[in-house]
């Protein structure tokens, strides 16, 4: 009666199909657009990465070339195509985003996880999800009419003489990424065992020492992911930072500077350039060099949560 | 011991603070755009023509988000709430399963300008469609319909053992289960969950710039039912700046004496339909659990 025990497959494709197989079709379609996601995913893979090494093998730039500082694809005398100013743009103004919202976001979790009463978490849990859902053009707009122009008018002294600045880039990205790092430090403080922290609390302990010796060393990987997935989120976010950063392809030495970073030069430069040459090429290596920075984060987070699961 | 007891106050007060001062940072944006550009929420400049005398208005603009909106739902909702099934109901923990959910960790960790460069490559240039509504709608299911897979996987995951063990203790089979017991139960879920992508969808940006397109658009004709005329607003094939990258490029390009009014009264809207898109999920997840369970 087994399916399998039929020994030649034209036989099987032949007669009728049994009642069995006909309750799985089901089985087989939703399997189909489950799996829709893995050709997405390899199709991804390779239109980028086809486009993002035409600058390699049909305009013959050097990798050398590419790994150096001096951005200059519309000079007369020889174009360049360094990115090092791009890459360590992304990284500084990802750095300090998750510097200033981290401290925050914990700080934020700790307290819907242990210390709100319940009518301020009635409060704050939809006010995270109101912020998460908040467009980034309207973080970048607000950014630029609000940010951008009081440094100008009030810190010029420190030195934002222009307001456009790796620092208001790196705000705008916290206010971003606080709502996503609190809420996933929230869910890994949730998880810790109820026992842990009883146990300790009977020892005589007051909250804050339950906190910090026993909360945040158990909740560590969880912390550890959520600050990932946030810097992922800022390393990728394009508009809001294209807006206010300033757009100046130079190495970083100063908060009060301007800077630029791989999603915003993409994102201005796209529409300014023609296909199939170098400059446009270069963008496109861009995308790519984005595209392995997610992923290599992707692998890092499940690292970490490998970890979680072993402790 | 006295130190112990004043560094747990001082704690304790400091996490107070932090949440306080993020509310508010919440409350007085959400306070800047709507007190700030309520005046201007009128019809004249939610359906009106943008203009270059005068403020106008965003109509064409707010219709494409709505329209490039609903194209990637039906896009994505029906597929994506399949492979949540299969997810959910078939899947066991074999290497394509884990394939599968790897897979949907990476596209969810893509940028959206990477999903946009995709777009252009394929959708726009590969097709020879140029930009239309169609390729942004497409770029957008890219990221959407993963996210629409796991979260109708969690709305069937929330639906209890007991109603499947119920359902094929009565001979059904496992797709009837699914169909007729399942199905009807994760609908509050389901619906909560679209909204929610709706709402990431409506205010996306960066994955649209070079797929649906940044030309103004202008004398739209609405009586113009032609679907395959790219000059008909109806049709997928017309280029479709939508609310979100109008913001973007009226500050690039930055021109017109009404920028910024125009550019405030547009980020109004887009956060005025950011709490819209929340409450609803809420309120109908709600409303539908309670007509649906009966509880």
């Amino acid at each position: 009666m087994t399916d399998s025990a039929v020994p030649f497959r034209s036989t099987v494709l032949r007669r009728p199909l049994t009642r069995r197989e006909r309750l799985d079709l089901p089985r087989r379609l939703t399997l189909v657009a489950a799996a829709m996601v893995i050709v997405l995913v390899g199709l991804l893979l390779a239109f980028i990465s086809w486009n993002g090494v035409q600058l390699f093998s049909a305009s013959h730039v050097s990798l050398g070339d590419v790994l150096s500082t001096r951005w200059q694809p519309d000079s007369s005398a020889g174009n360049t195509y360094g990115m090092l100013p791009f890459i360590a743009g992304t990284l500084a103004v990802t750095i300090v985003a998750a510097l200033i919202a981290t401290p925050l976001a914990v700080g934020l979790a700790l307290f819907m996880a242990e210390i709100a009463p319940r009518w301020a978490r009635s409060i704050t849990q939809p006010a995270m999800e109101v912020f998460v859902g908040i467009p980034s053009v309207v973080y970048g707009w607000l950014g630029i009419t609000i940010l951008v122009p009081f440094l100008r008018e009030h810190l010029s002294g420190v030195g934002f003489t222009l307001g456009f600045s790796w620092f208001a880039g790196s705000l705008v990205l916290a206010l971003m990424i606080l709502p996503t790092i609190a809420t996933i430090t929230h869910d890994a403080f949730r998880a810790v065992p109820a026992e842990l922290r009883s146990g300790s609390l009977a020892l005589g302990t007051t909250r804050w020492q339950t906190i910090r010796h026993i909360l945040v060393p158990a909740a560590k990987n969880g912390i550890a992911t959520a600050v990932v997935l946030g810097m992922m989120r800022a390393a990728g976010e394009a508009l809001a930072v294209q807006m206010v950063i300033g757009n100046r392809p130079v190495m970083p030495t100063s908060l009060t500077q301007p800077l630029t970073t791989l999603t915003s030069q993409i994102t201005l430069d796209m529409g300014n350039t023609v296909a199939g040459e170098p400059w446009n090429q270069a963008l496109w290596t861009m995308g790519l060099i984005l595209l392995l920075l997610s992923f290599g984060f992707v692998v890092l987070v499940r690292v970490l949560g490998r970890g979680k699961a072993r402790a | 011991m006295r130190r112990v007891l004043l560094a747990d106050r001082i704690a304790t007060g400091v996490l107070w603070a932090i949440a306080v001062v993020v509310v508010l940072i919440l409350l007085a944006i959400i306070g800047h755009f709507v007190i700030g550009a309520i005046a201007m929420l009128g019809p004249s400049f939610l359906l009106s023509e943008p203009s270059d005398s005068s403020v106008g208005g965003v109509g064409p603009v707010l219709f494409n988000s709505v329209y490039v909106l609903v194209l990637t739902l039906l896009l994505t909702v029906p597929l994506g709430t399949l492979g949540g099934i299969y997810l959910a109901e078939y899947a066991g923990s074999g290497p394509l399963t884990r394939i599968i959910r790897f897979c949907q960790e990476l596209i969810g960790s893509v940028p959206s300008i990477v999903v946009g460069l995709f777009g252009l490559a394929l959708f726009v240039n590969a097709t020879h469609w140029g930009f239309t509504a169609l390729a942004g709608a497409l770029a957008l299911s890219v990221f959407n319909l993963p996210l629409m897979a796991r979260l109708a996987e969690q709305a069937f995951r929330a639906v209890p053992d007991d109603e499947r063990s119920a359902s094929l203790a009565l001979g059904s089979s496992q797709w009837q289960t699914i169909r007729h017991v399942v199905l009807p139960l994760a609908i509050p879920g389901l619906v909560t969950a679209i909204i929610l992508t709706a709402g990431r969808i409506f205010g996306e940006a960066a994955a649209l710039l070079f797929t649906a397109g940044l030309s103004t658009p202008t004398g739209y004709d609405f009586a113009n039912l032609n679907l395959g005329d790219p000059r008909s607003p109806w049709s997928p094939l017309h280029p479709a700046t939508t609310l979100s990258v109008y913001i973007w490029k009226l500050n690039s390009e930055g021109l017109g004496s009404f920028v910024r009014q125009i550019a405030d009264g547009s980020a109004a809207v887009l956060v005025v339909m950011v709490l819209v898109f929340n409450l609803g999920a809420r309120g109908l997840g709600r409303l539908l659990q309670r007509r649906i369970t009966g509880a």
